[in-house]
C-alpha cells in the first residue's frame, strides 16, 4: 500500500476513536468518579425544549432604579444641609434625575454650592432662579455618566440578587446570563413549579417601615381630608379557610422610617399560639440601632410593615426593640413564608424587573420531543441508507458508512462544545432537525462523486482512473455547493436565538463533516479496496 | 440501478415559456395572497403575544375550551387543534395591549375550574412587544446579510471576477448606507427600515449583475427570489404561521436552492468550453440533462428525510419541515426550468434557436465565440414579457458588436 494511504487510514482510525471517546459520557451510564478525570467532554447538553424547563428574559426597570437612587440622595442631602445649618425647604426629587432645592436665605448660597460640589459630584448645578422673599431655587441634575452608571449597577445588582435567589431555591444547573440593554436571561432546566420560580425571581421584595397615622379614620378619609404627609394604603388579609383576600384601608405617614437594606438574615418560624408560619428578619448593627431608635421613639404607636407597597401587617410597638430582629406576619402558607425568607435573604432588587419573554416547556413535552426527534432520525436514516444501498450497491454501502461517521462526528463535537464553559452548546429539537437535514444533504456529495465516476467508467476508463477523474472533477463542485448552505447556516448562527441557533450549529457541523467524509474518507476506503483486494470492477 | 438513463435528453429549454408562465402565475398568486391577507401570518415570535399548548385527557373541542376561558375575557384569543394526535390544543393571544405577564398561569388556573386535573399545560411561550421587535429585527438582518454575502459569493465564484465581486460589494454597501441615511431622517418603524434595506440590496444586486454582465449571478439570484417568494406565498395561501423556525427554513432554502443552480451552471460552463459549434440553448439543455440524475437524487434524498420530519417530527418541526419541502421542490424546479433557460434571455445569450437547425456550413468561420449576440435577421422574437429587456439588450449589443470579446 502506498505510504500516503497508510497514513490516511491511520488518521481516520484515530479520528473515529477520538469521536467515540468523546461520546462515551453520553452513551455510558453511571461511571466511577475516577473515570471523569479522563473524560474531556461531558454528556451532550440538551436544550430546554428537550429537557423541559423555563426560559425567561427579564428587564430591570433601570429608570426606577435611577429614581430610587435620586430619592435616597435627596434625603441624604437634607440631613447634610441640616448639619451645616443651611436653611432650606426639604429637597424634592423629581423625574429625570433632578433634585430641586429652595434656599430660604440668599446668604447660604455659597455654602450650598460648596456642599454640592464637594459632596455630590454626580450632579451638575444649574443656574439658580431667584424667587420672591429672598429665596433661591436650585436645580441639581444627575449627569449622563452618573445615570448610566446607576443603570449598569442596577442591572448588575439585580443579576446578583436573582442568582442568589435561584441558588437558594436550589434548581439544578441554572443559567443566569446578562444580556445587552440591562436584560437578564434566566434558564432553569427541569423545573417542577415554574410559577413559584417566577414569583421568587420577579419579586422586588422592597421592605419598608412606616408609621400608621391613627389621627384619621381610614374608612372615611378622602383626598381632600387627607392630612399632609400621609397616604392611603391597604392592609391585606387572607382568610385561612376560604383563601379569599380582603383589604382594609389604612392611613400611613408617608415618610419611610427604615428599609430592608440592612437585613442580614430571614428565617421561617412557627407561631405556637396560632400555628401560623411567620418570618423573622435580622438586621445588621446599623440596622439594629436604626430599628431600636425608631421603636423607642414610637412606643405604643402602630408600625406598618410594607412589602412592595402592600401593607403586610401593622402591629403595635409594645416596647423598644433593641435585639435587631423584626417579625413579619401576614397569613402566609408555609411555602409563602419560605419563599419570602428566600427573597428577603437575597435582598431587595434595586428596581422592579419585568418579564419580557418566557418560554416554558413541560417535562412531558420534552420527553415526547426527544422521542419524536429520534424516531424521525432513525426512520430517515434507514430510508436513505436503504436507498443508497439499492442505487449504488457496494459504493452505496460506503456512502452509508460515511453517513454514520457524520453522525458520530456531529454528536462528538456537540459533546465537546457543550462542555466548554464559554460556548455551552445545546442540542435542541431544531438541532435534531438540522442533523436529519444533513443526512439528506450529505448524500449529495457522494452522489456527485459517484455519478461522475459512473460517467468516467462509461467512457471506458479503468476503475482507478475513473475514481481519480471522478473525485477531482467533483471536489470543486462539492465545495461550491455546500458553501452557500454554509453561508446561510453561519448567518443563522449569528442572528439566531435559542433553538434556532442549535439548528444552525448542527447544520454547519453536518455540512462540514459530510464534505470531509465524502471527499477523504470514501476515497481512502476505495483506495484500500483497490490496492489491497485488487478489485477489477467497482460496484457503483 | 439508474433512475435516469445516461443518454436522456428532455427538452427543458424548449418548454421554458411554459415554465416562465407557470412561475409567473405562482408569483402573482403569492403577491395577491399577501396583499389580501395584509402580509404574512406572523407568529408570536414577531407579533408578540402568548401561546399555550394544552393536552387534554378526554376529547374536547375548541369551542368548549374557549367557553372555559370566558372568565378571563379573552375574546381575542384563538383556540385551535394542534398536532396529529387530536387532544392537543393551542390557545393563542396575539399582540394585545393587555399585560401578558402571568397570563399563561391565569389560563392554566382558569381551565382548572372546568377541567380540574384533566389537562396538562405542555408549553407556554410569551413574547413581549420589546422582544418581538428584537426578533423581527434579527430575522430581517439575517435575511439581509445572507443576501449580501451570497450575492458577493456568487459574483465572485461564477464569473471568477473577484474584482467585480468586490466592486459589487462596495456598491451594495454604499447603496445600503445611503438608504439608511435617508431613512434615518424620516420617521417610520425600524422594520420598514430594514425591509427597505433588503429591497435595496436585491435591487442593487440585480442591477449590478445586469450592468456588469454577470449573467450566471443574475440567473441564480432571480431563481432565489423566485423560490423564496413562492415558499412565502404557499404559507400565505394556507394561512400558516411564520415563526422564527420558518425564517430559518427560508434561509436554509436560500442556501440549498443555490446548490442545484451552481451544479447546473458549473456543468454549463464546462460544456461551453468544449461545445464547438453548438448553440447556447443546446448546451444548456445538455447540461441540465446531464446533471438531472444528480439533481433528482439529491432533492429526492433530502425530500425523504423532510417527509420523515414532517410526519414524525411533532408540532413545531412539522411546519418547519413543510416549509423546507416546498422550498426544495420549488428550488429544484427553478434550477431546471428557470435559472438555466434564464441565461438565454440575457444580452449575449439571446435566443438563437435557428442556429441549431442551420449547420456549420451556413455560417462562416467565426473567430469570436458563437455566444456573442449577432444581429441575425432571423433571430427569434423574444417573449412579450421580456420584450422591453430584449430590446434594451438589442440596443446594447448593437453598440457592442464591434467591441470586446465576451467569455
Amino acid at each position: 500500500m502506498p505510504k500516503n494511504l497508510k497514513l490516511k487510514v491511520a488518521l481516520w482510525s484515530v479520528g473515529i476513536l477520538v469521536a467515540l471517546y468523546l461520546l462515551l459520557p453520553t452513551l455510558g451510564g453511571r461511571m466511577p468518579s475516577w473515570w471523569n478525570t479522563f473524560m474531556v467532554s461531558d454528556r451532550i447538553r440538551l436544550g430546554l425544549d428537550l429537557l423541559g424547563g423555563m426560559h425567561l428574559v427579564l428587564e430591570v426597570d433601570v429608570d426606577k432604579a435611577v429614581e430610587a437612587q435620586v430619592e435616597r440622595m435627596s434625603q441624604e442631602l437634607r440631613r447634610k444641609m441640616q448639619d451645616q445649618k443651611i436653611r432650606a425647604m426639604r429637597p424634592e426629587a423629581e423625574a429625570g434625575g433632578l433634585i430641586k432645592v429652595t434656599l430660604l436665605a440668599k446668604s447660604d448660597q455659597a455654602k450650598f454650592e460648596d456642599l454640592v460640589q464637594r459632596g455630590y459630584p454626580d450632579f451638575s448645578l444649574e443656574q439658580p432662579k431667584d424667587l420672591p422673599d429672598g429665596k433661591m431655587l436650585f436645580t441639581m441634575k444627575l449627569t449622563k455618566q452618573a445615570t448610566s452608571h446607576i443603570r449598569d449597577m442596577a442591572a448588575a445588582q439585580a443579576l446578583e440578587k436573582i442568582r442568589n435567589r435561584v441558588d437558594l431555591v436550589g434548581v439544578g444547573e441554572p443559567d443566569i446570563v446578562p444580556q445587552e440593554g440591562g436584560r437578564i436571561l434566566v434558564q432553569l432546566p427541569d423545573i417542577k413549579d415554574p410559577q413559584r420560580a417566577k414569583a421568587i425571581i420577579g419579586k422586588t421584595a422592597q421592605l419598608t417601615f412606616k408609621l400608621v397615622d391613627d389621627s384619621v379614620d381610614p374608612k372615611s378619609v378622602t383626598k381632600a381630608t387627607m392630612p399632609a404627609g400621609s397616604e392611603l394604603n391597604y392592609l391585606y388579609h387572607r382568610d385561612r379557610a376560604s383563601g379569599r383576600v380582603t383589604k382594609d384601608p389604612i392611613v400611613l405617614r408617608s415618610r419611610v422610617l427604615m428599609t430592608g437594606d440592612t437585613i442580614t438574615d430571614a428565617r421561617v418560624r412557627m407561631d405556637s399560639q396560632y400555628n401560623e408560619p411567620y418570618v423573622t428578619v435580622s438586621f445588621d448593627a446599623r440596622g439594629a440601632s436604626q430599628f431600636a431608635q425608631l421603636t423607642t421613639a414610637n412606643v405604643k404607636k402602630r408600625l406598618a410593615i410594607i412589602l412592595d407597597d402592600k401593607v403586610q401587617s401593622a402591629p403595635v410597638i409594645q416596647e423598644p426593640i433593641t435585639g435587631g430582629e423584626a417579625r413579619i406576619t401576614g397569613d402566609f402558607t408555609m411555602e409563602e413564608a419560605r419563599d419570602l425568607a428566600v427573597v428577603l435573604r437575597s435582598g431587595a432588587l434595586p428596581a422592579p424587573v419585568r418579564i419580557l419573554e418566557e418560554r416554558t416547556v413541560g417535562p412531558s413535552l420534552g420527553m415526547d420531543s426527544i422521542k419524536q426527534g429520534i424516531t424521525s432520525m432513525v426512520v430517515g436514516l434507514a430510508l436513505v441508507v436503504l436507498f443508497m444501498l439499492i442505487y449504488y450497491r457496494w459504493s452505496g454501502l460506503l456512502a452509508d458508512a460515511a453517513l454514520f461517521l457524520n453522525l458520530l462526528f456531529i454528536l462528538a463535537i456537540m459533546a465537546v462544545l457543550g462542555s466548554m464553559e464559554s460556548i455551552r452548546a445545546t442540542l435542541t429539537l431544531p438541532g435534531i432537525a438540522g442533523i436529519i437535514l444533513t443526512i439528506g444533504m450529505a448524500v449529495d456529495a457522494n452522489v456527485l462523486i459517484f455519478e461522475r465516476v459512473r460517467e468516467e467508467l462509461r467512457l471506458g476508463k479503468t476503475p482507478a482512473a475513473a475514481l481519480d477523474a471522478g473525485y477531482s472533477k467533483a471536489i470543486l463542485t462539492i465545495l461550491d455547493a455546500n458553501v452557500t448552505t454554509l453561508i446561510a447556516a453561519l448567518v443563522l448562527l449569528q442572528f439566531g436565538t435559542g433553538p434556532i441557533r442549535g439548528f444552525a450549529v448542527t447544520l454547519s457541523l453536518g455540512l462540514a463533516s459530510s464534505m470531509l467524509t465524502a471527499i477523504t474518507f470514501t476515497r481512502v476506503v476505495f483506495d484500500v479496496v483497490l490496492t489491497r483486494f485488487r478489485v477489477k470492477q467497482i460496484s457503483i | 440501478m439508474e433512475l435516469i438513463k445516461p443518454g436522456i435528453n428532455l427538452d427543458f429549454v424548449g418548454k421554458r415559456k411554459l415554465a416562465f408562465a407557470a412561475s409567473g402565475f405562482l408569483i402573482l398568486l403569492t403577491i395577491v395572497s399577501l396583499f389580501l391577507q395584509g402580509g404574512p401570518n406572523y407568529g408570536i415570535d414577531f407579533a408578540g403575544g402568548i401561546v399555550v399548548q394544552l393536552k387534554f385527557k378526554a376529547p374536547t373541542d375548541a369551542a368548549a375550551i374557549k367557553k372555559a376561558l370566558a372568565p378571563l375575557g379573552m375574546a381575542d384569543a384563538l383556540v385551535q387543534r394542534f398536532g396529529r394526535e387530536g387532544n392537543e390544543f393551542l390557545v393563542r393571544v396575539e399582540r394585545s395591549d393587555r399585560n401578558l405577564d402571568g397570563l399563561g398561569d391565569s389560563i392554566g388556573q382558569t381551565l382548572k375550574k372546568t377541567y380540574q386535573d384533566g389537562f396538562e399545560v405542555r408549553r407556554v411561550e410569551m413574547v413581549g412587544p420589546k422582544v418581538g421587535k428584537d426578533l423581527r429585527k434579527k430575522a430581517l438582518l439575517a435575511i439581509f446579510f445572507s443576501i449580501l454575502l451570497i450575492a458577493v459569493y456568487i459574483s465572485g465564484r461564477f464569473e471568477a471576477k473577484w474584482g467585480l465581486a468586490a466592486l459589487m460589494a462596495g456598491v451594495l454597501a454604499g447603496a445600503t448606507l445611503l438608504v439608511q441615511a435617508f431613512l434615518a431622517g424620516t420617521t417610520g418603524s425600524e422594520d420598514t427600515g430594514i425591509v427597505a434595506l433588503i429591497v435595496t440590496a436585491l435591487v442593487v444586486t440585480l442591477g449590478a449583475c445586469w450592468l456588469l454582465k454577470l449573467r450566471y449571478a443574475l440567473g441564480a439570484i432571480v431563481a432565489l427570489i423566485h423560490d423564496v417568494t413562492i415558499t412565502v406565498g404557499v404559507f400565505s395561501l394556507l394561512d400558516k404561521e411564520v415563526t422564527l423556525a420558518i425564517v430559518a427554513a427560508i434561509l436554509t432554502i436560500i442556501g440549498y436552492s443555490l446548490n442545484d443552480t451552481i451544479i447546473v451552471y458549473d456543468r454549463i460552463r464546462e460544456n461551453l468550453k468544449k461545445a464547438g459549434r453548438k448553440s447556447l440553448d443546446v448546451v444548456i439543455n445538455e447540461s441540465v440533462n446531464q446533471t438531472l440524475s444528480r439533481t433528482i437524487l439529491t432533492s429526492g434524498t433530502t425530500l425523504i428525510v423532510l417527509i420523515c420530519l414532517w410526519i414524525l417530527g411533532g408540532g413545531v418541526i412539522e411546519d418547519f419541515a413543510f416549509a423546507m419541502m416546498v422550498g426544495v421542490v420549488v428550488g429544484t424546479y427553478s434550477s431546471v426550468y428557470v435559472a438555466s433557460p434564464f441565461i438565454l434571455l440575457l444580452p449575449e445569450g439571446r435566443p438563437i434557436l435557428k442556429r441549431a437547425t442551420a449547420p456549420a456550413l451556413a455560417k462562416p468561420a467565426n473567430p469570436r465565440p458563437r455566444l456573442q449576440a449577432a444581429e441575425s435577421p432571423d433571430a427569434e422574437q423574444p417573449e412579450p414579457a421580456t420584450a422591453a429587456k430584449a430590446s434594451a439588450a438589442k440596443k446594447r449589443s448593437r453598440g457592442k458588436r464591434g467591441g470586446r470579446k465576451r467569455k
